[in-house]
């Protein structure tokens, strides 16, 4: 069975049989998917954007403390969702937030998908004592939920953007490594390979010409979903003060703060919960499409 | 059968090997060890830390002192906690039912529910109420669970004022009913992943079963079709669910661990965030070993479970 992270679990659902009772079913789910998808992408874009550029349009600084104006409450007056403890704005900081949890859960990703990648293609493409070796390590890894080996990681290590993205991406390149792993074995063998072996080329341009090319598809869909897992986590760690540190707003580390004005100001603790919600929804939904539009299954049917 | 066990039992053996050898390596290659604690204390002097060192045996290569832990744990000592000296079994005992009372409240909610969800969208194919539960589920397993949490303590503490915000009981009272009233909101908030899960799963199997000829057959037969939902489809639909209960653990621990924090309910996950701000190596240790020997057995017990259930599977 595929990866079941939290984050991931829902589309790695088994693919649903053939069969289906009306002949318009697989047109109407596939379109409904790639709406999903288009959602998806659309929700990342506006996010994007908004952190991006809002930060040039806002007429605050998102690290300005104005204490007279604190716990304003969103849409009123001149800061459009309220003001934190400090007076800062809120939409000014939640969009450098964006700035750093996007980057954050992008670079992760890439790092993972790359340790994954090399690493699957290595013991899928070697086998022997060498794969398995590298397998058991993935194994072992995968018997610690990933929040625990975060945490370890997390609290040992001196927080910085870069060691952040670091360490989640630590607990993350297993499953691609997983999945890499499967698909070069089974690629292996095929004739294109062997044929790129038989006209003598290495071994380093057959994995990395031939091999992996081919394994492109579900490549992407994981990399996919593992940027929403990296915002999850991302956020959790600096909600509990081992990740980004402030006065550099992360949505993790605003709802830091927020927990102790719950009752008062509730509106700092929903704010950067749901932009996270949205980052992560978006990354999921466009996933979830990737996966229906690459897998070449669901075409045989 | 028993070799197949036998090869299983050894597979996992191994791994917990490999897994103690990255735990070992994790924590103790991290800066600023357990004497941060020490070196505060007045009066303080370098000979005096290097004592604690040398009594607490941190001034040992690390590879002497994974052995040592390694050959200890064999025989049962795992250690005592740098914080309060107890002895690490004891305190892991302490806190592993807090936890396992939450993930089976959460996993029951799970089954209940999410059973039903999937098994109502798969017969109702592509119905609305199958795209909401799809849409529904993949927007739940995008929350984070600690907001989630945050929100639940919001609306049901502090605004409607139903539910208490944390703890287990409330204090001077240890009455059951106390401690149903506290569990109420972590198993919803752990429910939030496990029930998104399971109802995809269980739609898929769902849908897998329906499709096969004894449904069919059962349906020629002029069954009623409740019978052949219930005897026919759900109880076959339900069997690779055993597994998915095994492979899901992890996760379930790893969400265990957030909504503890949040609620303060006293399970490992508490107990592995406190040991963590501590630098408690020894109960750190002892916590990682644990989970992995409780996800390992998880999914071998899940195999066995599926063969003995299903008597097509012949373990070999």
């Amino acid at each position: 069975m595929p990866s079941m992270t939290p984050a991931s679990a829902s589309v790695d659902v088994i693919a649903a049989p053939p069969a289906p009772r009306r002949r318009m079913g697989r047109g109407v789910r596939r379109f409904v998917r790639h709406r999903l998808a288009l959602v998806g992408f659309g929700i990342i874009v506006v996010l994007v954007l908004l952190a991006g550029l809002g930060p040039y349009v806002s007429p605050f600084n998102e690290l300005t403390i104005d204490i007279r104006h604190r716990f304003g409450p969103p849409f009123s007056g001149a800061h459009v969702l309220g003001t934190d403890q400090l007076g800062r704005d809120m939409l000014t900081r939640l969009e450098m937030a964006g700035r750093i949890s996007l980057t954050v859960g992008c670079a992760a990703m890439v790092l993972s998908t790359l340790t994954g990648t090399v690493v699957g293609v290595l013991a899928g493409y070697y086998g022997g004592v060498i794969g398995s070796v590298l397998m058991r390590i993935v194994d072992a890894m995968l018997c610690f939920p990933s929040i625990f080996l975060l945490l370890a990681l997390a609290a040992f290590v001196q927080p910085s953007l870069l060691s952040i993205t670091v360490i989640i991406a630590a607990t993350g390149w297993m499953e691609v490594a997983r999945l890499v792993e499967a698909q070069v074995r089974a690629l292996r063998d095929r004739d294109f390979a062997v044929a790129a072996l038989a006209l003598g080329a290495p071994d380093r341009m057959i994995m990395f010409r031939e091999l992996i090319p081919n394994a492109v598809a579900p490549i992407v869909v994981a990399a996919t979903l593992n940027v929403a897992r990296a915002i999850l986590l991302e956020s959790y760690i600096s909600f509990l003060g081992y990740g980004i540190q402030p006065p550099v707003p992360s949505w993790g580390n605003m709802l830091n703060n927020a927990q102790e004005y719950l009752t008062s100001a509730p509106w700092l603790a929903i704010f950067p919960g749901a932009a996270i919600t949205l980052a992560v929804t978006g990354f999921n939904f466009l996933g979830d499409g990737l996966r229906d539009a690459l897998d070449p299954r669901l075409d045989v049917r | 059968m028993s070799v197949y066990l036998l090869r299983r039992v050894g597979q996992s053996v191994v791994l917990l090997v490999i897994v103690s050898m990255i735990g070992f390596a994790i924590v103790h290659m991290a800066p600023g060890g357990p004497l941060a604690q020490f070196t505060l204390t007045p009066g303080m002097t370098q000979a005096d830390l290097a004592r604690i060192a040398h009594q607490m045996g941190l001034d040992r290569p690390v590879p002497i002192q994974y052995w040592e832990w390694f050959r200890r744990m064999l025989t049962g000592d795992w250690g005592r906690s740098y914080r309060d000296n107890q002895p690490v079994l004891a305190i892991i005992a302490g806190h592993v039912p807090a936890t396992i009372e939450l993930m089976l409240s959460s996993t029951l909610i799970a089954i209940l529910l999410g059973t039903w969800v999937g098994v109502l969208g798969a017969l109702r194919r592509y119905s609305v109420f199958d795209y909401l539960a799809t849409i529904g589920a993949m927007v739940a397993l995008s929350i984070p669970t600690f907001w989630f949490g945050l929100v639940v303590i919001y609306a049901f503490s502090v605004k409607l004022a139903w539910l208490p915000a944390g703890g287990m009981f409330t204090i001077g009272d240890t009455s059951f009913l106390d401690y149903l009233h506290h569990l109420i909101a972590p198993a919803m908030v752990l429910a939030l992943v496990t029930v998104a899960i399971w109802s995809r799963y269980m739609r898929s199997s769902m849908l897998e079963v329906t499709g096969q000829d004894y449904v069919r057959t059962a349906v020629a037969k002029g069954l009623p079709r409740r019978v052949v939902i219930i005897r026919h489809a759900l109880r076959n639909a339900l069997l690779p669910m055993i597994t998915l209960a095994g492979l899901q653990l992890p996760t379930l621990l790893g969400g265990a661990l957030v909504t503890e924090t949040i609620f303060t309910w006293p399970g490992m996950g508490r107990l592995y965030l406190d040991s963590i701000g501590y630098r408690d190596y020894p109960v750190i240790m002892g916590l990682l070993m644990f989970t992995a020997v409780l996800v390992l057995l998880g999914n071998l017990i899940a195999d066995l479970l599926y063969a003995v259930y299903d008597p097509r599977i012949r373990l070999g």
